[in-house]
């Protein structure tokens, strides 16, 4: 292991590692938002936008992000439709995990009983009231963990971006190989970011279910 | 313009050639699923064992395939290997080796999982009644388990099927490489590849969703019962 190599290097992975860290949790934030959009659409069985939003799920979890990545990026141009790199990654990471985030969000809402809703109608909250301080809190507890999962699944996938020619840590490490030849280095510290970057992210995670688990609605008593 | 797009798809042996790339990755998937499964209820049986080494072991082993993305595990199999082993490995073989020890675990995870969902009372009961060991395994929990795990099992599978995209970015000529070389042999008809590049998003679509949609269904079924 040449450490000379690595040490001149370290900036070069630095700067790939904030790429898909940024991009990542670009695509994680929308993600969020469509996936609870989506999953709402289905839960409240809001006409004409709940079938949008079941097909859109389907093909989005039924299909590569390296296709879709490829397809936006050099299909579409071919077509009119010119997006930058960067635009592509967040449209696709977020085509991608909206429909993921939807399914963990969904899972979430169809553990809350249904007598919660029922209640919160016949109190007089307004749907979006009943969603605000009754449904989503609960929801959220029980979705943390896919939730959690779901993040890093999508940083992950951010390995991908390296198609679009953005200089994620992906490709930082690709151009560094073939360049200099120093493989293991290259590798070894590829492995390295990516552990830094996720082990945080698993911590959080870990600590979040711990502290909701403390939390508990009553019917977690049993588990 | 962009009808001529399309019609390239279907000149010649276009769309056989595309087709001929999906089968190399569905080879890859389809090689995958069946090692995965075989070693993944062995990797399965280990997770739960007495021993903390075997189970450490596993820990490690899951923990690796669950932070580092599959990307990086290819690179590490097909330019690592080489280097650190002098093995040259062929990407076909790279990719099935590290997909098959991402499957394994993950498939392990889901056995085990499936496993200790079952309450506790029903290998009791079974016992109460006076079944032996091997009764109870073959009538009371392995019933019950394969009824949690092949849902689950078949999910994993299509995300098996949608990873193997990725061997194209160890030079595999799957359908992806392939759709390339169609554009770039019609490079004068730039749709081309706007039709190429949304073909492959279908053919995945269409292998996958039948899939999804029978996971999804025995799930309803079997959680009801």
């Amino acid at each position: 292991m040449d450490w000379g190599f690595i040490g001149s290097h370290v900036m070069d992975f630095v700067a790939g590692a904030w790429v898909t860290l940024r991009f990542g949790l670009y695509g994680v934030g929308c993600s969020l938002v469509l996936g609870l959009l989506c999953c709402l659409a289905r839960y409240f069985r809001v006409p004409v936008l709940r079938s949008v939003a079941h097909g859109y799920i389907e093909l989005a979890r039924n299909t590569p992000l390296l296709v879709q990545l490829f397809f936006l990026y050099a299909g579409l141009p071919r077509v009119g439709v010119r997006l930058s790199a960067e635009a592509c990654a967040v449209i696709g990471l977020t085509f991608l995990g909206g429909a993921y985030m939807s399914e963990a969000f969904r899972s979430g809402l169809e553990s809350v009983e249904k007598s919660q809703r029922e209640a919160g109608e016949c109190l007089g909250l307004t749907r979006a009231q009943n969603i605000r301080y009754v449904l989503l809190p609960q929801a959220l507890a029980t979705a943390a963990p896919a939730l959690f999962a779901n993040v890093i699944f999508l940083i992950k996938e951010t390995s991908m971006f390296s198609v679009l020619a953005m200089m994620d840590l992906m490709n930082v490490a690709d151009t560094l190989r073939t360049s200099g030849g120093r493989t293991v280095e290259v590798l070894f510290m590829l492995v390295v970011a990516y552990l830094a970057l996720l082990l945080p992210v698993s911590l959080a995670a870990t600590f979040t279910e711990r502290r909701l688990r403390y939390a508990g609605f009553g019917n977690q008593h049993s588990v | 313009m962009q009808d001529l797009g399309i019609s390239i798809l279907f000149k010649g042996v276009n769309f056989q050639r595309l087709l001929l790339g999906l089968w190399v990755t569905l080879r890859i998937a389809l090689i995958t699923i069946g090692i995965s499964t075989a070693l993944g209820l062995l990797f399965g049986l280990l997770m739960m064992s007495r021993s903390r080494a075997a189970r450490g072991f596993c820990r490690v082993w899951l923990e690796i395939v669950r932070f580092m993305p599959q990307l990086v595990l290819l690179y590490l199999v097909y330019f690592g290997f080489a280097r650190l082993f002098g093995w040259n490995l062929e990407g076909e073989t790279s990719a099935i080796l590290v997909f098959s020890f991402w499957g394994t675990a993950e498939m392990g995870d889901l056995f085990r999982g499936a496993l200790t969902s079952i309450p506790r009372h029903q290998r009791e009961s079974a016992a109460a009644l006076g079944l032996t060991k091997a009764q109870i395994n073959r009538y009371i929990l392995l019933p019950q388990t394969a009824r949690r795990l092949l849902p689950q099992a078949i999910n994993l599978s299509t995300r098996i099927i949608k990873t193997t995209a990725l061997v194209k970015m160890i030079n595999v000529t799957e359908v992806l490489k392939v759709g390339q070389q169609i554009i770039g042999q019609f490079y004068r008809e730039p749709s081309v590849a706007f039709w190429v590049y949304a073909t492959v998003f279908l053919m995945y679509f269409l292998i996958c969703w039948p899939i999804s949609l029978l996971a999804g269904r025995l799930e309803t079924r079997w959680s009801a019962g």
